[in-house]
């Protein structure tokens, strides 16, 4: 008897649990979703195991024939645009409205979607920090500071950083930079309380996604996955905290501790 | 005090909307995001004044978690969409702040404690999020029964 061929559905399978992983999705998700697809096209044989840095997919028994496929993927940046297209994509699928080829293209064209105009995400860094400013108390003088210090921040990261930094390296940089804007900006009598500017500023950094998926990995008891999404997140708070200090120490030494 | 909450919604659902460009949350959901992030910030400060920090955290993060899910259902779109720009500003950024800031002047009593309230506010926002999570799924589906 001839086995059956599921290779060009298992790739969509594959293919989609691979943007989901890499776009910051919880684990739970990313496992539904390619069982979902490799159900959608008669596969009954599929096996999955995801984990925060990697996909196993097998597939293979008596009536079809053997696959599978290990993927590593490295943690990066949150991409929901992508998230919410092959939640969409896979909807239609199940619903039956795509050849398995037809799905695999469009999971290739929801891979190149274009990121955010970084322009746009310098001015949203700038007035997300402005608002945070706010929020905790600060005054409008403090909140336009906070502003500046917030465009510099991701002009910094997405101009000159550019993936060249680890990880580490790029936070506690960029905790660094926006402590000492924030600093200089104070001294020169643009802002009232340092305290409140510097909280505002650093909000861009603050790890959110990372955070919020390692609860819901731990909600759904995929432990390993969750337990490094809240190490990277706690990691990630730690080198904040760290630039901000070093540059603190440094102006303490410097003004004597009299004006902070 | 009225206008002062008010300014504070639009602060705190402009702040969420630009987290959500950040984190590439499409267009079209932007003002859900800016709706939840505003209400967790006005729940949180008007619950401020009965309760400590972390127990307003708590309902007011339970708030964002009911509001996201609910909106994640209706549109049909995961509900990490909502969630992760919507808690934003319960964050303890400024627990973060001032526990670093307390270790560099060398004041480590008010250091642990700053520390140990950030933390605090920390566990009560994952216990949020895992108490609403544990909520059935058809609650928030109404009569459409949408699968998510």
């Amino acid at each position: 008897m001839e086995k059956r061929d599921n290779r060009e559905a298992l790739d969509a399978a594959a293919l989609a649990g691979d943007i989901l992983l890499a776009s910051g999705a919880e684990i739970f998700r990313v496992e539904e979703t390619m069982a979902r697809i490799a159900k959608a096209y008669g596969v009954t044989s599929s096996d999955t195991f995801v984990l925060s840095s990697g996909i196993f997919l097998t597939a293979g028994s008596e009536q079809e024939k053997d696959f599978a496929r290990v993927r590593h993927i490295p943690l990066c940046a949150a991409r929901l645009d992508r998230v919410a297209a092959v939640n969409q994509l896979s909807r239609e699928i199940v619903a039956g409205k795509h050849t398995p080829g037809e799905a695999r293209d469009r999971l290739l064209e929801i891979q190149k979607m274009p990121p955010k105009a970084r322009i746009h995400q310098v001015l949203a860094s700038g007035v997300g920090s402005a608002c945070f400013c706010f929020l905790f108390g600060g005054d409008w003088l403090d909140s336009l500071a906070a502003l500046g210090a917030g465009l510099l921040l991701y002009l910094y990261l997405l101009y000159l950083v550019k993936g060249r930094l680890s990880k580490i390296a790029s936070n506690i940089s960029g905790g660094a930079l926006v402590t000492l804007a924030c600093i200089m900006l104070y001294q020169w009598g643009i802002g009232h309380h340092l305290g409140e500017m510097i909280i505002g500023s650093i909000i861009p950094l603050v790890p959110g996604v990372a955070f919020t998926t390692a609860i819901r990995d731990i909600a759904d008891e995929d432990y390993i996955a969750g337990a490094v999404r809240m190490l990277d997140a706690l990691l990630v708070t730690f080198c904040i905290a760290m630039g901000v200090g070093v540059v603190m120490i440094a102006y303490h030494h410097f003004v004597g501790g009299l004006v902070l | 005090m009225s206008i002062r909450i008010l300014w504070e919604f639009f602060a705190a659902a402009t702040g969420t909307m630009a987290f959500a460009l950040l984190f590439h949350v499409p267009k079209k959901y932007y003002p859900f995001c800016g709706l939840i992030g505003g209400c967790g910030w006005v729940c949180y400060e008007i619950l401020l004044n009965v309760c400590s920090a972390p127990v307003a955290t708590f309902f007011a993060n339970t708030v964002v978690v009911l509001l996201s899910r609910f909106f994640a259902v209706r549109k049909q779109c995961p509900v990490t969409l909502f969630l992760v720009s919507g808690i934003f500003p319960l964050v303890p950024g400024a627990g973060i702040y001032w526990t670093a800031y307390y270790m560099v002047t060398n004041e480590l009593d008010l250091a642990g404690q700053r520390g140990f309230q950030t933390l605090k506010i920390a566990v009560a926002i994952v216990l949020s999020i895992l108490l609403v999570f544990e909520l059935p799924q058809r609650m928030f589906a109404g009569k459409k029964r949408a699968a998510v």
